[in-house]
């Protein structure tokens, strides 16, 4: 009896020092992050341009290029993935080949990121001749998190109750009426969750808009979706390997990380708040 | 077996013939013939997974929603097979309405769950045209005095006895002919039971009535007909008295009387 005693305490001492010790490496780049790059950040940090070459003035162009990337991706990415959910969930026949076309989507969110941004290279830049542009990048970044936003959209509508859907089908309902009126105000909530998470998945990725999309630095905001732009991670990594003043680029360099992890955070957090006010009205 | 014997006073609404239906290879139902009658309530008993869900739920080709299911012969409504190419699936479910087993009212206001059939069908948009058959389809579900002053709160504040009403209230506001009903129950508490089975009665009188039940009780209580089903065939169908105090089956006395099941 002792034992089994000792074995309990002894598992449970382990399970909390594994999740301290995470805590803590969480909370120490946080903290890292938060002391280097705070210093640097000011109202003029966010809404100037920068100048002397990156190493004075601020980061607004690519807090700017960041929106436009993030933006455009959402908007092919949203409708495009949401519909192909519901065809998926509530029009085909479950057979094999709808099997192997999810299993193809599960494996399309595994790829890395830089194949994605290959692609958006060869496709968008090169063959439809969209340039280095918002509008190629929005195109890869949309790609990137197609199979996130069509998976989390897939669970959403899984979640609604089939009785749900026999209830509108026996009132006389077509197909169609039953998922726009019944379906999809039901799994609406987890598919904008779904959607937020990978927007800030998309915020934060480097490789996709490499090639696709961004610059290092340019003089003027970008005028239309055609235009290069400045996007935040490409930011950080240009001012650690590019210029000639590294120490000054290094301290603007953390601002910018945090600037983009306060992005990030806010996406998250945004989810979550949305997940928990729908989750409260729902009473299945 | 069809029921040459029977009397059928009031004609009848609809006939099923020679129904067989398969799930994947298995058949579940064989050779079904049924007939049912006008304003009567035929109930239709047996043992679980004997079929008689499977059964009711081809009358409004509910089953279509299921890609492994096959279906042969015919369900006549009227004279015209339900399952013929020309028909209008849902044209046939607003003529044939049904009650689920489980309460299952949409995630929406009172009024808004009776009025849905109604807006999906095109009935109108004028809310006072709207608000009176909301008002009329929960009177004649024996709702509406509960619920005439929250109107517009959650379906789901409602307990499951109200719920279901409010779901038969849902069905009938679009005016079916024929309502079925899947044992409606068999979730709900003795209380909430008898106000349903009271209903149902009082409902016979304008819709004729199917309701599936693992309930002999309930069966013997309010049904006019009752189809006596095991292993996907009928074994029995005969006026209920008659089939609960008479039955010509050695197998559906033994069920009746409680031997197995």
């Amino acid at each position: 009896m002792k034992i089994r005693r000792i074995k309990e305490k002894i598992a449970y001492l382990f399970l909390l020092s594994v999740v301290a010790l995470l805590l803590f490496i969480l909370g120490f780049i946080f903290y890292f992050l938060f002391s280097k790059g705070i210093k640097i950040i000011s109202w003029d940090f966010l809404t100037q341009m920068p100048k002397k070459s990156m190493t004075a003035g601020g980061i607004f162009p690519a807090i700017l290029g960041t929106f436009y990337l993030t933006f455009g991706a959402m908007l092919f990415a949203l409708p495009l993935g949401v519909s192909s959910a519901i065809y998926l969930s509530e029009y085909v026949a479950q057979n094999r080949l709808v099997k192997v076309i999810r299993l193809g989507i599960n494996n399309l969110a595994g790829v890395p990121s830089v194949v994605f941004g290959l692609f958006g290279l060869v496709v968008f830049v090169k063959y439809l001749n969209f340039g280095i542009s918002i509008l190629s990048g929005s195109l890869t970044l949309a790609i990137l998190i197609l199979p996130t936003i069509i998976r989390a959209s897939e669970e959403a509508l899984l979640a609604v109750p089939q009785t749900f859907r026999e209830g509108s089908l026996a009132l006389g309902a077509t197909k169609w009426q039953t998922i726009q009126k019944v379906v999809l105000p039901n799994a609406i909530s987890g598919i904008l969750t779904g959607s937020i998470l990978s927007i800030g998945r998309a915020a934060g990725e480097t490789a996709p808009i490499l090639f696709t999309a961004v610059t290092f630095y340019k003089m003027r905001l970008p005028g239309s979706i055609f235009s290069e732009v400045q996007a935040l991670p490409y930011h950080i990594y240009a001012l650690l390997t590019e210029g000639t003043h590294p120490e000054t680029q290094v301290a603007i360099a953390y601002g910018t990380a945090l600037v983009l992890i306060g992005l990030v955070l806010a996406f998250n957090l945004i989810a979550i708040f949305l997940r928990n006010k729908f989750r409260r009205s729902k009473k299945w | 077996m069809v029921d040459n014997q029977i009397n059928h006073k009031n004609g009848l609404r609809m006939k099923i013939r020679d129904l067989d239906f398969y799930y994947d290879n298995q058949q579940i139902l064989k050779k079904v013939n049924l007939n049912i009658e006008k304003n009567m309530i035929t109930a239709i008993i047996g043992p679980s997974g004997c079929g008689k869900s499977t059964l009711i739920r081809t009358l409004n080709r509910m089953n279509d929603i299921i890609p492994s299911a096959k279906i042969k012969g015919d369900i006549l409504l009227d004279n015209e097979n339900i399952y013929s190419n020309g028909l209008d699936v849902i044209e046939i479910r607003k003529k044939v309405g049904m009650v689920f087993q489980k309460p299952n009212p949409f995630p929406k206001s009172i009024f808004e769950n009776v009025a849905y059939g109604l807006k999906i069908n095109g009935f109108s948009k004028d809310r006072n045209r709207l608000m009176e058959r909301v008002q009329e389809s929960l009177e004649a579900a024996a709702l509406w005095e509960e619920v005439k002053d929250r109107l517009n709160t959650s379906a789901f504040d409602l307990s499951g006895g109200q719920q279901q009403r409010l779901c038969i209230a849902r069905t009938l506001a679009i005016k079916p002919e024929i309502i079925l009903f899947d044992e409606p129950c068999s979730a709900l508490d003795p209380i909430a039971t008898s106000k349903i089975e009271e209903l149902m009665i009082k409902l016979k009188e304008y819709y004729t009535i199917i309701i599936v039940t693992h309930n002999m009780q309930q069966a013997a209580r309010i049904s006019d007909y009752t189809a006596f089903l095991m292993m996907g065939e009928l074994i029995e169908f005969d006026e209920t008295e008659r089939l609960f105090t008479r039955p010509r089956q050695k197998i559906t006395e033994d069920y009746i009387t409680g031997r197995f099941g």
